[in-house]
């Protein structure tokens, strides 16, 4: 465990524009650099720091009291936290909530991640939102820019970075949990009616509870394991999770996907989403500064209904690099940007946003229940 | 079909002119023809130009009937009213009116509607989806109310059905609260219907706002977390935006639920507000209420996230999804989604207890405020420290409540001092945020405030981290202050004004300093989106950040002062002419800028103005502003005191004041100036004198003769002021009401007895001047201009009087050259017209008048302060229109139990109604229905009348209608002697059966007191109150009473007339 720095210590975030922005550190203490992204969510802070996808980045949170309710043992999305640095406008040591155990600078202090606040952080905001999501540095130790700046000169930045390898686990295993609520936390069960094999390049439980209260038996594989592999489990449908980093360079996987394409009912959310657009021969593109946030309007093209989802990405597929076999299913509203695809042939959907909440609304939760007819329909046949 | 929400009342109020304005505006966009019904004329949305047809008539279910089949809507949309509206939609769909005329409901079916209000369908609604709610039962009958009380024990909370801003609703501790509430609450629920409840008082409380469109699209537009835990109405607590300790997995059940109630209720389109409670020891989430409807919170959550809700409501009603309606916000995105804040908004309600001495000023479950305020701020301490000086009531900030000598040691402080700070902690009144500032001072434990008060430990440590910081900076002088701290300060939410009391200097002093170290706001934008997308809309809040957002343009700008939060004596009216005050000066091709704090009101819709901040009217608020933006002028005539008050300060500071000149507002507020300015226009005015101490005061009354007027110089509203009758009485007015110095002298004016009072509205440009109405009041000179009933135009005055009064009217105007509005109050006595006051500025009549002779005066006197002519604008004078508009007030007496109703000098009404017809008497009729005091056809009258004279005529009319007289011993003399039959009554405290009995038996059906001096005040008081408890019209006023039955007479012979605002107009 990091050392938690003294609240209140100085730190520096610089942007490779030049841009520098002072406050004042909370949580661990050190040097890291990442791209710079902001989150439009106003609660879950510890889901988002927790969220495997946000690994080689900075989180701007836009909402300004940060800390509020502190830390607990159960809004966690993963096994620890993988991003680089929480960015807030101010701190709050005080937490309030029946459920907390804790500031919150002590939970990030545990995995080493570094708090800025006391920025403008609307004014970094706007400025991500004029040049695009941007590499940054902060440091509680270093304040010369230009040594900063040459730091951040040697990183390499996300485009082209596979940063799955570093967050998705060593060893398969089996999932239990089912979902949360009031009074009740997490229960637990082995039901299995259906067998999916989850692919792991830096999941989020919550994708792994709600498959369970479809009644799914979960198994959870890492990241490079082989087609044969999967299909020797004898699933009755495939999983693509989340994950961190740029699609396009994680050829590997695509290639073993490519293999599974028509052989099981499959499903993928963000990453997983991009990798099996690009199995269907597909590419992928950088966003301007993404899509981070809970309230994400996105429209169900079969039902013209619209959910309000959580987002997080910062690839999308280009949807006029696939072929007429696969058709979109949901688009953004905001930007019209391609947030659900299916194949006409195949047993196949996925979806840019992320239906598994955690945080944010539950309005996609239907998803699952969707797949699960899919795996249902296709065990039938 | 529109139906308004009435005259402004507690729990009512001009937040649904707001919505209704918005729903006028949206709908006409849409092309369909508005019908509107509103009794209150003060409304923007009853402007002639807002809808097609406008009926100001009173809201009953009747007179809505008429006017359905008059002009044959083909909808009805009642959710954008209020409860008011609601509850008339509610009955013309089962009288079976909409059925008759093939009326559509929308935007609610009936069926939602009860669901959602009636106690016992919610209940099975929500155990239908599983939501838990307290445990709780509805009582019909005391037995039954003992038999619930079993279940959920004491404290019971108890909430009288369909009633609005929770009328009667109270906390039982014990079996004697619990009898006298459960009665009460049986007797004032329409139904008669009780919900007796579990208490989950001290629990946190939440509410979502709620759109839903008919595809089932649904979005939260805000969570509000109240700071006041559960046990305090919502709209008397201090709430917050967003919900500030509830992790995202809490939120999203709340959500979930929020979502789930929507479908079960059946809310088919628009807005709607859930509250919840979460027991902060385990979470338990239970459902408290919805309601199926546009409400206060949603012009609050509308205000507080850019989010047009009423707008919005009204789009979804007539088809349209939310996936089809854009964000004007953003442009590029649509209205289905839920807004990202990134700012903390704060409400805080603004009581007037000052002017209730006798209400008790507890915050319980049912509402009492009148107003509120919001602030926005980038934490939680600078909105709430922002929203503290935004209640004009002379406090910055966490101002101290105990003796001064408390706060050299507060460490040190006796028992008696930390008894007192726990009993405010303990038993909430409207102060007791600022009593939790002491309680930390005193060093208290947040956990001891938090076991207390209920107020989550995260507010208590914002608010300990601002104490802390204050004790900090104490620690300096004013020269040893770094810039770091002053800094902080301010991002703390530290007015200057604060600051100059911890330094023991002049706020300019706090001011002067922060300009040399550079310590300024900066101005950010209220988005819907926290930055992600880019906003288009100017609507504005400082901060003490990097980067500034205002981009001012150059063009010609104005910048329109509002007049804050609502409280008695400064309301709607004058958010009324500030809102068209814009309107008129864009129609000018000047850039608008509205500055205003209140979240309820027309002023402070993003699209009314050109630019919009959202900000506090202080001083130092204003001219940071004034600083930015640079306008051409500044107007403080439309806002009432408020913008007033800043006048002097800011024109010292060299900022351009448009309008006339503050020398000539001077001149008409200096006693010694405006005696002057009579005398040289040989005009005349009651005899008066300004006494600095008692004795001069006894003197002076002496010469001019009782009775006098007495009242402490530069008051609003009439505060302290009062009738003497003798030196004994002026000696105890002297010592115990008012701190009289040399610097608050007290003004004395000889009492005008039996006089006629006239209110005149008039614009001047300096060359002509237009009188907009000459308004006769109906009561007699003595009783706050703003609690009496008017008639425009005058019904008994002569011809001679009238052109008289308008002749002194424009020798006043041209002589004070008054640039904009004038207001003059004039009282005649014996065919002597006296001048009362004469105030260079918008009064509280100016859209009364509008409505009652189709001149939009507010605009016109915009226009003429920006530089136009009343010749360019072509205005044609009609006060002497061939209608008849009488206005009427109305009082918030049933929120206030026990409180005397008789009127007096000082103000205590919230509101107004306004009938219009053809004539004097029908016109009354109308303005007592709208009133809520509708008058009987037939039945019996209760009088007691201290002074006889008047009585023949009085009692005349109503015995030729047929009705009969039950009275007191004196007066059932006096009838007897007129030859009238009646039945004498014993008063209460000559044994019974007495006046009350009959009351309550239902044998009276109108009761008229006219009570005379101190003792016969004080013996009566039960009658009137027990008349206003049990909804039987009265009159405590001779001509009132009068009136009243000339209307009575009137409506016996011949049926009101149902007009549009529009025909009348059209002539």
């Amino acid at each position: 465990m990091a050392e938690m720095i003294r609240r209140g210590s100085k730190a520096v975030l610089l942007l490779k524009d030049g841009t520098i922005f002072t406050g004042r550190a909370f949580g661990a203490a050190g040097e890291v650099m990442g791209e710079v992204v902001f989150n439009t969510s106003l609660s879950g802070y510890q889901e988002v720091l927790s969220d495997p996808s946000y690994c080689g980045q900075m989180v701007l949170m836009t909402y300004p009291h940060i800390g509020n309710y502190g830390f607990n043992d159960e809004d966690v999305e993963s096994r620890r936290c993988f991003l680089s640095a929480l960015l807030v406008k101010e701190y709050c040591d005080y937490p309030s909530n029946w459920r907390s155990r804790g500031e919150l600078a002590e939970f990030m202090a545990r995995d080493g991640v570094i708090g800025l606040e006391g920025i403008d952080t609307r004014a970094l905001t706007r400025h991500i939102r004029e040049a695009g999501a941007l590499p940054g540095i902060i440091s509680t130790v270093d304040f010369d820019p230009r040594s900063l700046a040459a730091k951040l000169r040697q990183w390499p930045g996300m485009e082209g970075a596979n940063l799955v390898d570093g967050v998705t686990v060593a060893k398969g295993y089996e999932w239990r949990q089912k979902s949360w609520s009031i009074g009740h936390g997490y229960p637990e069960d082995d039901l299995a009616e259906r067998r999916v094999v989850v692919y792991d390049f830096g999941i989020k439980y919550n994708i792994l509870r709600l498959l369970k209260e479809v009644g799914c038996g979960v198994t959870v594989v890492p990241a490079g394991t082989c087609a044969q592999a999967v299909l020797a489990l004898k699933p009755d449908g495939l999983f693509l999770a989340n994950g961190p980093g740029d699609p396009a360079a994680l050829g590997g996987i695509v290639n073993e996907i490519k293999g599974l394409v028509g052989r099981l009912p499959i499903c993928g959310i963000c990453l997983g989403h991009q990798i099996l657009g690009q199995a269907l021969g597909g590419k992928t593109y950088k966003l301007k500064f993404g899509h981070h946030g809970s309230n994400h309007p996105v429209m169900d093209l079969t039902t013209r209904k619209v959910e309000i989802t959580s987002q997080n990405h910062g690839f999308c597929v280009d949807i006029d690099s696939l072929g007429d076999e696969v058709e979109v299913t949901h688009i953004n509203l905001n930007d019209q940007t391609v947030e659900g695809l299916r194949h006409r042939r195949h047993p196949l959907f996925s979806f840019q946003y992320h239906p598994e909440s955690s945080p944010g609304p539950h309005d996609s939760a239907y998803l699952f229940k969707r797949f699960r007819r899919l795996i249902d329909e296709n065990c039938e046949n | 079909m529109l139906i308004g929400s009435g005259p402004i009342v507690i729990g009512q109020a001009c937040e649904f002119d707001y919505s209704g304005t918005q729903a006028c505006k949206a709908l006409k966009e849409e092309g369909y023809e508005v019908v509107l019904v509103n009794s209150n004329p003060a409304t923007i949305m009853t402007d002639p130009e807002f809808a097609d047809r406008t009926y100001i008539e009173p809201l009953t279910p009747e007179t809505l009937g008429r006017i359905i089949a008059l002009e044959r809507p083909d909808a009805l949309l009642p959710t954008l009213g209020g409860q008011t509206a609601l509850n008339i939609g509610i009955a013309l769909a089962e009288n079976g009116t909409l059925a008759k005329y093939g009326v559509e409901m929308i935007g609610a079916t009936l069926e939602s509607i009860k669901k959602a209000e009636d106690r016992q369908l919610f209940k099975d609604a929500m155990a239908n989806i599983g939501l838990d709610q307290p445990r709780s039962g509805v009582a019909k009958s005391l037995a039954d109310a003992w038999k619930i009380l079993e279940d959920t024990g004491f404290p019971a909370i108890l909430r009288p059905s369909f009633t609005m801003g929770g009328s009667g609703g109270n906390i039982a501790y014990n079996v004697e609260d619990f009898e006298k509430y459960v009665k009460r609450g049986l007797e004032i629920s329409p139904v008669h219907e009780i919900l007796i409840e579990e208490s989950i008082v001290g629990w946190k409380e939440y509410e979502l706002e709620v759109m839903r469109d008919h595809k089932d699209n649904v979005v939260i537009v805000c969570s509000i977390e109240n700071l006041d835990a559960m046990g305090i109405h919502t709209g008397d607590s201090i709430t917050v935006a967003p919900a500030q300790t509830l992790t995202d997995k809490e939120y999203q059940l709340m959500r979930d639920a929020a979502l789930a109630i929507m479908r079960e209720i059946g809310v088919d389109t628009g807005g709607s507000n859930v509250q919840f409670g979460v027991d902060p020891k385990n979470g338990r989430l239970v459902v408290i209420e919805m309601n199926p409807r546009v409400s206060r919170s949603s012009a609050l959550a509308s205000k507080a996230t850019g989010f047009p809700i009423a707008k919005i409501a009204a789009k979804l009603a007539v088809g349209y999804t939310l996936d089809e309606i854009p964000n004007d916000i953003t442009r590029e995105t649509p209205a289905c989604f839920e807004p990202s804040i990134d700012y903390v908004v704060t409400k805080v309600p603004r009581f007037t207890f000052e002017k209730f001495p006798q209400a008790d000023a507890t915050l319980t479950t049912q509402m009492k405020s009148v107003g509120e305020a919001m602030a926005i701020g980038r934490t939680f301490k600078e909105s709430l420290q922002k929203a503290l000086r935004s209640m004009e009531i002379d406090g910055y900030g966490f101002e101290r409540q105990l003796p001064a000598a408390v706060y050299l040691n507060p460490a040190a402080a006796d028992d008696e001092i930390v008894d007192l700070v726990e009993q405010r902690l303990l038993i909430p009144g409207p102060a007791r945020l600022c009593y939790v500032g002491d309680a930390i001072r005193l060093g208290f434990a947040i956990e001891k405030i938090y076991e207390m008060t209920g107020i989550d430990p995260w507010f208590l440590n914002n608010i300990r981290e601002i104490i802390e910081f204050e004790e900090k900076l104490a620690g300096f002088s004013l020269a040893e202050l770094e810039e770091s701290d002053l800094r902080r300060a301010k991002e703390m939410g530290f007015a200057d004004k604060f600051l100059a009391k911890i330094f023991n200097c002049a706020e300019v002093d706090i001011r002067n300093l922060r300009l040399a170290k550079k310590v300024t706001p900066v101005y950010k934008r209220v988005d819907t989106c926290a930055a992600e997308f880019e906003a288009h809309t100017p609507y504005f809040y400082s901060t003490y950040e990097a980067e500034d957002e205002t981009r001012p343009t150059e063009r010609k700008k104005v910048i329109i002062l509002g007049g804050g939060p609502n409280r008695i004596g400064q309301g709607i009216e004058f958010d009324y002419c500030c809102v068209h005050c814009a309107f008129a000066l864009t129609k000018d091709g000047y850039e608008t800028i509205m500055v205003n704090c209140n979240p309820e009101t027309v002023s402070t819709d993003y699209d009314t103005s050109d630019r919009l901040y959202f900000e506090p009217l202080t001083h130092e608020d204003v001219l940071q502003i004034v600083e930015v933006e640079k306008p051409y002028g500044v107007i403080v005539q439309f806002g009432g005191q408020t913008p007033l008050k800043l006048a002097a300060g800011l024109e010292q500071a060299g900022v351009p004041i448009l309008g006339t000149s503050p020398d000539s507002i001077d001149r008409a507020e200096d006693r010694r100036r405006f005696k002057q300015f009579l005398e040289k226009l040989e005009l005349k005015q009651p005899a008066n004198d300004t006494a600095t101490s008692v004795d001069e005061a006894v003197a002076i009354a002496e010469r001019i003769g009782y009775p006098i007027l007495v009242r402490p110089s530069y008051v609003l509203g009439g505060r302290g002021m009062e009738i003497v009758f003798d030196s004994e009485s002026l000696k105890g007015y002297m010592q115990k009401a008012v701190d009289v110095s040399f610097d608050h002298p007290v003004l004395i004016d000889k009492f005008l007895n039996n006089a006629v009072e006239v209110d005149v509205d008039a614009v001047c440009d300096g060359v002509e001047v237009v009188i907009g109405g000459i308004m006769e009041h109906i009561e007699k000179a003595g009783i706050h201009s703003g609690d009496s009933a008017c008639s425009l135009p005058p019904y008994s005055l002569s011809d001679e009087i009238i052109t008289e009064i308008a002749r002194q009217t424009r020798a006043m105007a041209f002589e004070l050259d008054v640039k904009g509005l004038m207001n003059v109050q004039f009282a005649v006595q014996d065919d002597e017209i006296y001048i009362i006051e004469v105030n260079p500025r918008a009064s509280r009549t100016v859209p009364f008048v509008g409505k009652a002779t189709g001149l939009p005066l507010a605009a016109i006197a915009a226009r003429v302060m920006a530089g136009k002519t009343l010749a360019e604008l072509g205005v044609v004078e009609n006060y002497r229109p061939s209608w008849s508009a009488v206005k009427e007030a109305v009082f918030p007496f049933l929120k206030f139990p026990g409180v005397d109703t008789l009127l007096g000098p000082e103000m205590k009404s919230t509101g107004e109604v306004m009938g219009i017809d053809l004539d004097f008497p029908l016109a009354f009729a109308k303005a007592q229905e709208a009133a809520g005091n509708p008058l009987p056809k037939r039945g019996a009258v209760f009088l007691s009348m201290s002074d006889k004279t008047g009585l023949q005529q009085l009692v005349e009319p109503l015995a030729q209608a047929g009705f009969t007289f039950v009275a007191t011993s004196g007066t059932a003399r006096a009838l007897s002697e007129l030859g009238l039959d009646n039945r004498m009554i014993k008063k209460q405290k000559e044994g019974r059966p007495n006046a009350i009995d009959l009351v309550l038996n239902g044998e009276i059906d109108m009761v008229i007191n006219l009570p005379g001096d101190a003792r016969s005040r004080e013996d009566s008081l039960y009658i009137r109150r027990v008349a206003l408890d049990n909804g039987i019209p009265y009159f405590t006023t001779l001509p009132g009473a009068q009136a009243a039955a000339s209307a009575i007479a009137a409506l016996s012979c011949r049926q009101v007339t149902l007009q549009a605002l529009q025909d009348y107009l059209a002539g």
